[in-house]
């Protein structure tokens, strides 16, 4: 049960107020603001409280988005919502930011109307709300075909901000029914790759998170029928056809997804309701099936003399050296297959000691490779039917990100 | 956040929603009443626009419609007469054609929140139970919750109540779901819904066709029904199977909940439904949302209170990503910590190291004491660490050091003379209360290892006067005198100037009496002293276990899927760190129940004899021992000597005034 939902900008100022059961102070939401953001580090942020009251929150676009609650409730439950609330504005605002927020506040607050009532969640599913939501969305600037031409992906969460993703596809879903019926559906493979490398160069942990996602602005369409690799294979035992097959440890779907021919010929058949959904969600840890996508051969070497320098081997990279993280960032704009790139920098350590030497490293790469899936999974073909009438485009994209790709020193 | 000019704006917005001019143009009107609804988001008080926003009510134009029940909702209980007016408008919109106007009407009606108007709602409310579009009567069956909650103490129909179990039947699954809620509420005091038998198989019949929120909803519900038969049981269990590997966390974490309520005496059931759910479980780990993570994992920290070695192959899964917030490493790191077993501890110390020189410093320090709390089983690799961290010469990360040996010794003893060899010279590059007071106390009741020791003591005894925490002075009396015990000739003089100080001139009360209960006590004699002073050097308790014992699941089945597991946990392994070692069990003493601690021990032998052989025979006498000698020890009034009591208060009172003076620090800046 949620009692008030809430949007904050990250300065603390209030977008979206909605109070559901009533009875709660109008200083809720700065009671809200100052706990948080006097937390002190080692306190966890999620869950919070003020007297019985629970405030839950999550951040995304630079906003908290929160809920009150109770102590008893299910924090899956108010955390996948509030995930999924913002999902949904993000489906109908285009982007998410404090400025559509701002812009778009009508329209959020005939979303939370439909989407809870009286503090209990009534449906988020993007296909029920289209008839009940009338506003419509207000972008910031109007969608052109430009923006497509750089087919990369859509929303793609990175958790690192400083690879900016290639954001296509920003638009809401809505306001398809005014382009004149341009209808498109993306498909994505988005992996996000997990990698630990020892000091020794040995590879100690390898984990691949990944997801099918489609993201759908056919105002209608019956069925989508998605097949992946023959080869696809799940768990450790099930291995089909021969050579190298693409195989993944676990795996699991939507709830909408019937999968009458997926044992038989790895199909699966889905009616996409409008918006971003994720279809299937599969991991695999350890063995994969190609080689990492990156190696990194660190040196580090005493200097007696000389001053703080850096060699970079192109001229499009840069480096900065951030005194607040203790860290140098070596920012590579494009990296193409099979080459080598190499840096070195100088820095100066006050009291140096033999032991400081522990103190280098990890190095952290961040990194967004398109076209590419590291566990090989790869869409042989999409189709739609009935066949649309008027043009239609569908897009296939393949993305691989870093979550946290770690080379020990 | 009321800003400037909030007044004028109102007044502005009054004079453009009255302008006849704006009215006679929807779009312009529309965009007025917007501008309003933004004012009043943004925390400006526009409750004066009431009867203005009244007016703009009566409209066709539903989006206009949608946005003046915003404001209405919110203002409604400022102007309980003006909102009659609005009553007539949302009695006509119930009877409109779309089902649309006729759900925003009623819900809007219910949304009003006035007394008042209880008896014009009532009647579109009961033939909204009947309507045909399945969106009217969801918002009609919350509707009389609302009602109810509105006037708790008056008694709502019985025919209603009828009228909602029979709802449940209703074909549009969140109707269904909204009965549930509805009734949970209205039948409050009557102790909710009435789950018997075949209300219970409906709902589980229809469960398919629900939506995540009503799954987890039900299966919620559910927790309280108790099967008739063992046969029942098991055939609800294996309905809900598949929802346990649900790939959504709330439905997955719901069944569970479920699952543990009904199967409670049956043990193994639980223990399977554990082993099930891990998969899941992990899944949720790796979310990309970090929330959903951080639930995911203190969810998991309650799963291996009972089956510890449950995740033991997938430690991996919880080796921290450099992207993830402090918060969730930290989670991890106690996680990693009970996973530990003899194929792993390599790879997991390798790790932990990686952590401890970041450079958040609340991620370093919890790198180290995980380390430390590894070294209570693998205390040889750990200390390898340790004292390798020591050489970096970083204040934060020797003061983490310090008090993570300090703590490790005192359940480990055996450890004592690596540490000994370690502290050499450390307290250089300390610098912060808690270190400096870990390393008194080592130096105190190791003294006799630590060549250095009196030297130590000595610099700091010179810099007493200008010591400004009153921790550190207690500690260093305390450290003198224990010295001075085992090695009086270097310490005497020291000890003197000390004591003449204290007694002299310092002018806190507490630093005063403790000198001087420590110089009436020498007079007693060295042999009395010692008695007092000389007490354990490791916790007699805690030197059986090696991990956590297994706890059995109902210990935490109550809290699980509830906000319990992720606002607390860190408050208890924070408590491990302060303060001495002694103060810590002083303090759970009187908590731990006795038989409680008895069987926790029994279970602990088991355990760690299966768990390795190699671990147990090095300090197998010792653990029969000391779990005999354990619960004697235990006793809820320990016989204390008046000098320890009062020595014990003492120090508690010191405790106590330095965190008084602390927070007031805290207040004052």
């Amino acid at each position: 049960m949620i009692s008030q939902v809430f949007i904050l900008s990250s300065k603390g100022d209030h977008l979206i107020y909605k109070d559901f059961r009533g009875g709660a102070g109008n200083d809720i939401v700065s009671i809200f603001y100052e706990k948080v953001t006097a937390l002190t580090g080692d306190q966890p942020p999620v869950v919070m409280n003020h007297k019985d009251i629970y405030f839950v929150h999550i951040r995304q676009g630079g906003l908290y988005w929160v809920a009150t609650t109770t102590a008893g409730s299910s924090p899956f439950t108010i955390t996948e919502f509030l995930n999924r609330l913002a999902a949904l504005v993000k489906d109908y605002c285009g982007s998410l930011s404090e400025k559509s927020v701002q812009m778009n506040f009508a329209l959020i607050y005939e979303l939370l109307d439909e989407i809870v009532d009286y503090g209990y969640i009534q449906t988020t599913s993007s296909d029920v709300l289209k008839n009940f939501i009338q506003t419509e969305a207000v972008t910031s600037r109007p969608f052109s075909l430009f923006d497509l031409s750089n087919v990369g992906l859509f929303g793609a969460e990175t958790q690192q901000s400083k690879v900016a993703p290639s954001s296509a596809a920003t638009r809401p879903i809505q306001s398809s029914r005014e382009q004149g019926g341009k209808s498109e559906i993306f498909v994505d493979v988005i992996e996000r790759m997990t990698v630990v490398i020892g000091s020794n160069g040995l590879l100690m942990k390898a984990d691949v998170e990944g997801e099918i996602r489609v993201k759908c602005y056919m105002p209608s369409c019956s069925e989508m029928r998605i097949g992946l690799n023959e080869e696809f294979s799940i768990g450790k035992s099930q291995l089909r056809g021969y050579g190298a097959a693409v195989r993944v440890d676990e795996c699991s779907f939507h709830q909408a997804v019937r999968l009458d021919e997926f044992d038989s010929h790895r199909i699966l058949r889905l009616c996409p309701s409008q918006g971003e959904q994720t279809v299937m969600q599969y991991q695999l840890s350890d063995d994969l099936p190609s080689a990492l996508p990156f190696r990194l051969f660190p040196t580090i070497e005493r200097d007696n003399g000389g001053s703080l320098s850096q060699e970079l081997s192109s001229p499009d990279q840069s480096a900065e050296l951030k005194p607040q993280s203790r860290a140098v960032v070596w920012k590579i704009a494009r990296f193409a297959g099979g080459t080598q790139l190499s840096a070195l920098f100088k820095l100066e350590v006050p009291s140096l000691s033999s032991a400081s030497m522990l103190e280098v490293g990890p190095v952290g790469l961040s990194f967004e490779l398109p076209k590419i899936t590291a566990t090989g999974l790869q869409i042989r073909f999409l189709r739609l039917s009935p066949i649309q009438p008027g043009p239609s485009q569908r897009w296939v994209r393949y993305v691989t990100h870093s979550d946290s790709y770690t080379i020990r020193i | 956040m009321p800003y400037l000019g909030g007044e004028e704006t109102v007044r502005e917005l009054r004079r453009a929603l009255s302008n006849p001019n704006v009215q006679s143009d929807p779009l312009r009107y529309r965009n007025t009443i917007l501008k309003v609804i933004r004012t009043m988001s943004q925390g400006v008080d526009v409750s004066g626009l009431f009867s203005e926003m009244v007016k703009a009510c009566a409209t066709v134009d539903v989006v206009q419609k949608k946005l003046v029940y915003v404001f209405l909702c919110s203002y409604a209980t400022l102007n309980p007469e003006l909102s009659l007016l609005v009553i007539n408008t949302l009695r006509k919109d119930c009877q409109d054609p779309n089902p649309m106007v006729r759900s925003l009407a009623l819900r809007n009606m219910t949304n009003l929140r006035l007394p008042s108007l209880v008896e014009y709602v009532e009647q579109p409310l009961t033939a909204g139970l009947r309507d045909r579009a399945a969106c009217v009567r969801r918002v009609a069956v919350l509707g009389w919750a609302k009602l109810h909650n509105l006037h708790p103490s008056s008694e709502i129909d019985a025919a209603v109540v009828n009228e909602l179990y029979s709802l449940l039947r209703d074909p549009d699954p969140v109707v269904m779901v909204n009965c549930l809620r509805a009734l949970e509420e209205i039948l409050k005091e009557e102790g909710g819904i009435a789950i018997n038998k075949p209300i219970t198989h409906h709902l589980l019949n229809r469960l398919k066709e629900c939506d995540i929120w009503g799954q987890s909803e039900v299966l919620r519900v559910l927790q309280r029904y108790r099967p008739q038969s063992e046969d029942e049981l098991f055939d609800i269990l294996s309905l809900l199977d598949s929802f346990l590997v649900s790939p959504h966390p709330p439905v997955m974490a719901a069944t569970l909940s479920l699952f543990l309520s009904i199967s409670s005496n049956l043990p193994v059931i639980s223990l399977a439904a554990l082993e099930r759910v891990s998969g899941p479980l992990l899944a949720a780990c790796g979310s990309g949302s970090r929330e959903m993570r951080f639930a995911a994992v203190c969810h998991i920290q309650l799963l291996l209170r009972s089956v510890p070695g449950l995740l033991g192959p997938h430690y991996k899964r919880f080796f921290c990503g450099y992207a993830e917030p402090a918060y969730i490493k930290e989670r991890k790191m106690q996680v990693l910590v009970e996973l530990v077993n003899d194929e792993n501890v390599a790879m997991i110390l390798d790790e932990l190291k990686g952590y401890c020189t970041d450079v958040n410093t609340d991620t370093a320090q919890a790198a180290i004491s995980a380390i430390g709390r590894i070294g209570r089983s693998y205390s040889d690799r750990c200390l390898q660490i340790l004292t390798g961290l020591l050489g970096l010469k970083q204040d934060h990360i020797t003061s983490a050091v310090v008090q993570t040996m300090r703590d490790l010794v005192w359940v480990c003893p055996q450890c004592s003379d690596t540490v000994c060899l370690a502290l050499d010279g450390c307290e250089e590059t300390l610098q912060d209360i808690q270190g400096r007071q870990a390393l008194l106390w080592l130096l105190g009741v190791y003294g006799e290892r630590i060549s250095t020791a009196p030297y130590t003591l000595e610099v700091l005894i010179d810099r007493v006067r200008s010591e400004a925490s009153l921790g550190i002075k207690m500690e260093l009396l305390t450290a003198t005198m224990r010295l001075f015990l085992c090695r009086p000739a270097e310490t005497q003089d020291m000890l003197g100037r000390l004591l003449h100080y204290c007694i002299e001139e310092e002018t806190d009360m507490c630093v005063r009496d403790q000198a001087l209960l420590y110089y009436r006590l020498l007079h007693c004699g060295i042999e009395k002293t010692r008695e007092v002073l000389q007490g354990r050097r490791s916790d007699p308790s805690l030197g059986v276990l090696i991990g956590r014992p297994a706890k059995p699941v109902s210990q935490w089945a109550r809290c699980f899927n509830t906000l319990e597991p992720l606002s607390q946990g860190a408050v208890e392994a924070e408590s491990d760190s302060r303060g001495s070692p002694e103060h810590v069990t002083y303090n759970s003493k009187p908590n731990a129940d006795l038989s409680d601690t008895l069987s926790c021990s029994h279970i602990e032998e088991v355990h760690s004899g299966s768990d390795s052989a190699m671990r147990c025979s090095d300090s197998s006498t010792n653990v029969l021992a000391s779990s005999i000698a354990a619960p004697l020890s235990l006793s809820l009034s320990p016989a204390v000597s008046p000098e320890d009591f009062e020595h014990l208060w003492l120090q508690r009172q010191a405790l106590h005034t330095e965190r008084g003076n602390e927070m007031e620090g805290y207040i004052e800046n």
